[in-house]
């Protein structure tokens, strides 16, 4: 196929987990085009049952990462250019979920695992009570923060090759939930997450290489909240509690 | 698949080895440099309770870090769980065990 600078010469996976290949589209070019405009083109150009998923458009919503070029990215705010390989793009579903069909991935094992590692609210206080004044100085609040920017996009569990290799593993934006709530002087839980953070599937089969805080698009480290969190346990550890 | 208990074990066995790794580094240069024969050291080594604690811990500590060790890497690239993990896990265990452990038993028993 001859490389035409006007054309994008773009191959999307069709199929399921069970069964698929990647199927070939040129897609006119454009100077201003992200991975989702040439997803959405084909859809609305080449193929009406082209299945994918997105909703906010401006990097808020979590709900349109890919893997693009083999890489897990969100695609709505990742432009063309930047992925581009000799003018091909391979645009596959996410990385270590279910496929349900074509680029839409079953998040369920992703958000089944936020529950499981604890990444609920602990409520401390009552209706009743006066609501509790927090200091933004203050550090285990300003080491909240660092994770509160997480849509849930799913990039670094896709990233992650212990989730990968370990069914159990709960994976990075759960784990970084987690830390955030142990963290939160308005979370009455952190016995709870302790114990959810310290099983098979816990913080400590991290493996720290990164891969989950090198793909966060939005520049999240939830490679140090699990290392926060293996220090945390680790203390509660040497003080009896398990 | 570590939990909180394997982790904190590896770690502390790795802890433990560290400084061991070292001392043995540094006794086996002492020795060699000054030209020490197998019948010299043997002479030194056996009927010393130091030196039955100081291969004893390092063989228990390697035992235990490597069982650990190789049971993540044999779960997370060969898929291996369950009774088997464990199996795996503790065979391992017992096999560095005794193989250190007749080692240290010839060097330090007199
Ligand atoms: C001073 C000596 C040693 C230190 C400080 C040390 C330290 C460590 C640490 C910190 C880890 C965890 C890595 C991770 O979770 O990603 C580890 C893993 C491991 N160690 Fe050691 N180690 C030592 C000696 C040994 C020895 C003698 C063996 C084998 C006979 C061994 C075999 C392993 C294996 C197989 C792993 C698993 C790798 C992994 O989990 O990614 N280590 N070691
Ligand atoms: S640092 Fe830990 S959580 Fe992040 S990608 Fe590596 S193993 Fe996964
Ligand atoms: S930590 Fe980053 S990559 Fe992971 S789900 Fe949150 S925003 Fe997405
Ligand atoms: S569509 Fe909402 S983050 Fe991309």
């Amino acid at each position: 196929m001859s490389s035409d600078a006007d054309e994008l010469e773009v191959s999307v996976w069709r199929g399921d987990n069970a069964s698929g290949r990647f199927e070939d589209f040129r897609v006119p070019a454009q100077e201003n085009q992200t991975i989702l405009d040439v997803v959405s083109w084909i859809q609305q150009h080449r193929d009406p049952t082209l299945s994918y998923r997105y909703a906010c458009r401006v990097g808020m919503c979590g709900s349109c990462a890919m893997m693009v070029n083999g890489v897990p990215r969100w695609t709505c705010r990742t432009h063309v250019k930047v992925a581009l390989k000799d003018n091909r793009i391979s645009i596959g579903p996410l990385r270590n979920l279910p496929v349900i069909k074509d680029l839409a991935t079953d998040m369920d094992p992703f958000f089944d695992k936020w529950v499981a590692a604890e990444g609920m609210h602990h409520p401390s206080r009552t209706r009743d009570d006066a609501i509790e004044q927090i200091n933004p100085e203050d550090a285990s609040r300003q080491e909240a923060n660092k994770g509160i920017e997480c849509i849930n996009c799913s990039v670094c569990y896709a990233a992650c090759d212990t989730v990968a290799g370990n069914d159990d593993y709960l994976g990075p934006a759960a784990l970084q939930r987690a830390w955030t709530l142990y963290n939160d002087a308005k979370d009455a839980g952190k016995l709870n997450i302790l114990e959810a953070v310290s099983g098979k599937g816990g913080c400590h089969n991290c493996h720290s290489q990164g891969g989950c805080s090198h793909y966060c698009p939005n520049d999240l480290n939830p490679m140090a909240a699990i290392a926060g969190l293996k220090r945390a346990s680790a203390l509660s550890f040497f003080k009896g509690r398990k | 698949m570590l939990t909180v208990r394997l982790y904190m074990l590896q770690r502390i066995t790795a802890l433990l080895m560290a400084p061991l790794v070292l001392g043995h580094l540094a006794v086996m240069i002492y020795a060699v440099q000054g030209g020490l024969s197998a019948a010299e050291i043997l002479g030194r080594t056996q009927g010393s309770v130091a030196w039955f604690l100081f291969y004893g811990c390092f063989v228990v500590a390697v035992s235990v870090h490597a069982a650990i060790g190789l049971r993540v890497v044999v779960h997370e690239l060969m898929g291996l769980k369950g009774t088997l993990l464990e199996l795996f896990t503790w065979a391992t265990a017992a096999g560095l065990f005794l193989l250190g452990g007749r080692a240290v038993m010839a060097v330090t028993l007199s």
